[in-house]
């Protein structure tokens, strides 16, 4: 099943690209070693790895951002010491990155010919309007978009937004499209839309590296898989061998036991958190109602703009609700501000870690200390020693890879970062726990270790509510799933009743198959 | 003390060696004397603004406010008969009042600091001058209050009275910002609201505190300019002082993204633009061209230490990709 990387001989013409011997260090750390690999014409090649593995040096090779120290890049029969910006522009790679780079001000059509709009005549240099829908509307069709050239991007879909970049690539002449974790931010419909403009650019003869943390979506999409471990290619995966356990068990290096963690201890205990009625600015004609237990993990699933984080940001008491009652171990909350959620210990782990979760630029140990400043305090004066210690102590508890609680929380890693955000709360004595989203962008070992601590705290009587657009992820940690649908919840499912066609047919608004029946409406009756 | 801060004071002191060789008046009791009562009173002003600044708002109508208050206090005292102990207070909550308001448009009502403090500038300058019918308000002929002067011009042992009250609300405030609850809040606010708030602050009622602190100490200034002066011309009196102050602040190292700063460095600030001041009087060139001395140097310290902290965030990268993952 393991085959060796080829290391050696020159690149054949059949190939797009092809890396030999690449080696890029940087102070202290080698990136990459001895990494080569080809790229055939219509081919889509997965490319995994936990965070730090190599990918994004790679990248940045590809994209002429940074130069190897060593070794070739041959682009289509051209061999280069180094790519530019320019040379790998022209040479036809294009980049469709995780945050999209896209003007949402303007419209579909001016992102995708930005600098290169075609012109009226004339001293003014006015654009030609009429003629750059007219250039667009091919690209689109070829993407299978379903929206216009004179769409605001503003008012796109995620997916609908990767098409555009897609687009973008197209109009450039793509020959290879590299897309960075394209469906950490997607749900399940919108991720088998990417995967059909995938299939319809190898269709086109243009090869694509997919990269993803979503080994499923992988094993749907990669003619080949190739696995980084350690700035190192330690495997390759012909189609046919292409499973989810080769691929863990190449990046990790070992075989992965995430799930053994997670059977609850006991049975879940009383409603800790009660909603009723809640209405959200997003959706303001419907209202969820929701019961949390103590010991539960509740999955809450949903197509993206179903209405989750705004749900979630109102039991938070971030966003003003427009109505309906949240009430804490049968006692009412006003919830106004994220104050009154924080002293009731209701905590949010947002989704948006680095906008909204931690303070880049703070240490760690002022980031955990944050919420419970007054506590850390003598006179109103901030005793940085009692900092320390509850930094240290959640260091020790979460394993956060860091060299002390002093280091600034912007250097760690995506999962080091998350567990920050964990251990602020969890310094804290919490009663609910609501994480949105905690495993977006974290490797797949800091994924199962979010997932264990997610069970012990459920098994320590805190009430939790996980929102996530990983199928699997849902299914795999959940004690019970509730799913919504345009701002409401349209079904709860029970453990006997999880499947992903039961969470699919309940996002968009259908009531699940078989015995699920009664699962919709178990708890509460859907509104 | 932060590297920043005693690269700050380092320059300053080779600054002030330099003019000392030149011109060895500046080392005459009087001329220091002068000086620091002017870095007293800047300094004040510079401190509220620097409370702004931190959260990543800016004060623009500290100017305008040192006049209008400024004003109000001679009228108040020397008018309308009102004692000086009373008069005193009052302006300063009249000027916390005024911060209150700025900081309610700007943290509930959500407008732009830029928007609201631009439209105090105009506004209070068009009060002061209205108010005293474009005239100039001061004392009357052998009009004389020896406590209040002691305090606000009068010298302790040679120092002036306003450059002590400088070093004590400097020391007071460096408790506040760098070691209080308020302050961190302070911090994280100007360097991410909204994660502030999701740590469940209440940012609004800190960022109001914040333009309340510079209105207070704007207030106080104000007193202490009125009774520099002694009389008010409000068209001119206090004009551009928001720059002066802003000015410190950035050169004493504030971002005015926000989050970043020291209250030494801005006192540093203000020290080293009076130093310029006093350098273009003694060294003979034309105080015309006082404002050009002051913008060149100050871009000439922000590009380097705009330099220096690109220097140090590559190190500090380097440093993260040497830690194992």
């Amino acid at each position: 099943m393991l085959k060796t990387p080829e290391t050696s001989g020159p690149a054949a013409p059949t190939h797009f690209l092809a890396l030999d011997g690449i080696r890029k260090t940087y102070p202290g750390v080698v990136a990459l070693e001895r990494f080569s690999m080809r790229v055939a014409p219509g081919e889509v090649i997965g490319l995994v790895g936990e965070n730090g593995a190599g990918k994004s040096t790679l990248m940045k090779i590809l994209g002429g951002i940074v130069a190897p120290d060593q070794g070739t890049i041959t682009v289509d029969g051209a061999a280069h010491d180094r790519l530019t910006v320019g040379t790998s522009m022209q040479a036809g790679i294009a980049f469709v990155h995780q945050e999209l780079n896209l003007f949402d001000n303007l419209d579909v059509a001016a992102n995708v010919f930005l600098g290169r709009e075609p012109l009226k005549g004339g001293p003014l240099r006015l654009i030609d309007r009429a003629a750059l829908r007219e250039a667009c509307a091919p690209f689109l069709k070829q993407v299978g978009a379903n929206f216009s050239a004179d769409a605001p991007v503003a008012s796109l879909s995620l997916a609908q937004q990767q098409m555009v970049e897609i687009a973008k690539a197209l109009s450039m002449q793509a020959r290879l499209v590299i897309l960075d974790e394209p469906t950490s931010s997607l749900p399940v419909a919108e991720t088998d839309k990417l995967l059909s403009v995938i299939a319809a650019l190898r269709a086109a003869g243009i090869s694509v590296i997919f990269i993803s943390h979503r080994l499923h979506e992988i094993e749907r999409a990669a003619d080949r898989v190739l696995v980084m471990r350690d700035g190192a290619l330690v495997g390759e995966l012909g189609k046919d061998e292409i499973s989810h356990d080769a691929m863990v068990k190449l990046m990790i290096g070992r075989a992965l036991k995430a799930r053994d963690a997670l059977t609850p201890a006991a049975a879940p205990g009383p409603v800790a958190l009660s909603a009723r009625g809640i209405r959200t600015p997003a959706h303001p004609r419907r209202s969820v109602d929701l019961d949390l237990r103590r010991g539960e993990i509740l999955g809450l699933a949903g197509l993206v703009g179903s209405g989750r984080t705004e749900l979630a940001r109102a039991l938070f008491g971030i966003d003003r609700r427009l109505g309906g009652t949240v009430a804490l171990d049968g006692r009412p909350l006003a919830l106004s501000t994220a104050t009154d959620a924080v002293a009731n210990g209701i905590f949010l782990v947002p989704e948006d870690r680095k906008a909204t979760g931690i303070l880049l630029d703070l240490p760690i140990a002022q980031n955990i200390s944050l919420p419970d400043l007054p506590r850390h305090a003598r006179r109103y004066l901030v005793s940085p020693r009692s900092e320390a210690e509850t930094a240290e102590m959640q260091k020790k508890n979460l394993g956060i890879k860091a060299p002390s609680v002093a280091t600034l929380t912007g250097t760690l890693s995506g999962g080091n970062q998350q567990k920050v955000v964990l251990g602020k709360w969890l310094a804290m004595k919490p009663k609910v726990m609501i994480l949105d989203e905690p495993t977006r962008g974290i490797d797949i070992g800091a994924k199962a270790e979010i997932y264990a601590l997610m069970r012990s705290l459920a098994d320590a009587g805190v009430a939790v509510l996980m929102i996530s657009s990983d199928m699997e992820e849902v299914i795999g940690v959940s004690d019970r799933i509730a799913v919504m649908h345009e701002g409401h919840i349209s079904g709860f499912l029970d453990r006997d009743d999880f499947s992903q066609e039961n969470v699919l047919l309940l996002a968009v608004g259908k009531p699940a198959g078989n015995e699920a029946g009664k699962g919709a409406g178990a708890t509460v009756p859907a509104a | 003390m932060s590297k920043k801060d005693l690269g700050l004071l380092i320059l300053i002191l080779v600054v002030g060696v330099v003019v000392a060789a030149i011109n060895p008046r500046f080392l005459l009791p009087i001329n220091l004397a002068n000086t620091s009562n002017l870095i007293g009173l800047f300094g004040i002003l510079s401190i509220g603004q620097a409370f702004v600044i931190i959260t990543g708002g800016i004060e623009l109508s500290v100017g305008s406010l040192v006049a209008l208050l400024g004003v109000l206090f001679i009228d108040l005292i020397a008018t309308r008969g009102m004692a000086w102990p009373v008069a005193l207070p009052l302006i300063i909550v009249l000027g916390g009042v005024i911060g209150l308001a700025h900081g309610w448009l700007i943290a509930r009502l959500r407008l732009q600091p830029f928007v609201v403090t631009l439209c105090g500038l105009l506004i209070y300058r068009g009060v002061a001058r209205f108010y005293t019918k474009d005239g100039t308000a001061g004392f009357a002929f052998g009009q004389s209050f020896p406590d209040l002067e002691f305090l606000t011009a009068g010298r302790f042992h040679g120092v002036p009275n306003s450059f002590i009250a400088l070093i004590v609300i400097a020391a007071i405030m460096w408790v506040v910002l760098h070691r209080s609850v308020f302050g961190r809040y302070l911090y994280a606010i100007g360097k991410n609201e909204e994660a502030a708030k999701y740590s469940g602050i209440h940012t609004g009622r800190v960022v109001i505190a914040a333009y309340v602190i510079c209105g207070v100490l704007t207030a106080l200034s104000a007193i202490y300019f009125a009774m520099y002066t002694r009389s008010i011309s409000p068209a001119s009196h206090g004009q551009f002082y928001e720059l002066y102050a802003i000015a410190a602040a950035v050169l004493g190292g504030f971002s005015l993204r926000g989050g970043e700063g020291s209250l030494i460095g801005a006192v540093l600030g203000t020290v080293l633009l009076q130093e310029l001041q006093n350098l273009v009087n003694l060294l003979g060139i034309p105080s015309s061209l006082n404002f050009a001395v002051m913008g060149g140097v100050i871009l000439i310290g922000v590009l380097i230490d705009q330099q220096w902290s690109a220097f140090r965030a590559q190190r500090l990268v380097a440093e993260a990709a040497r830690q194992p993952q």
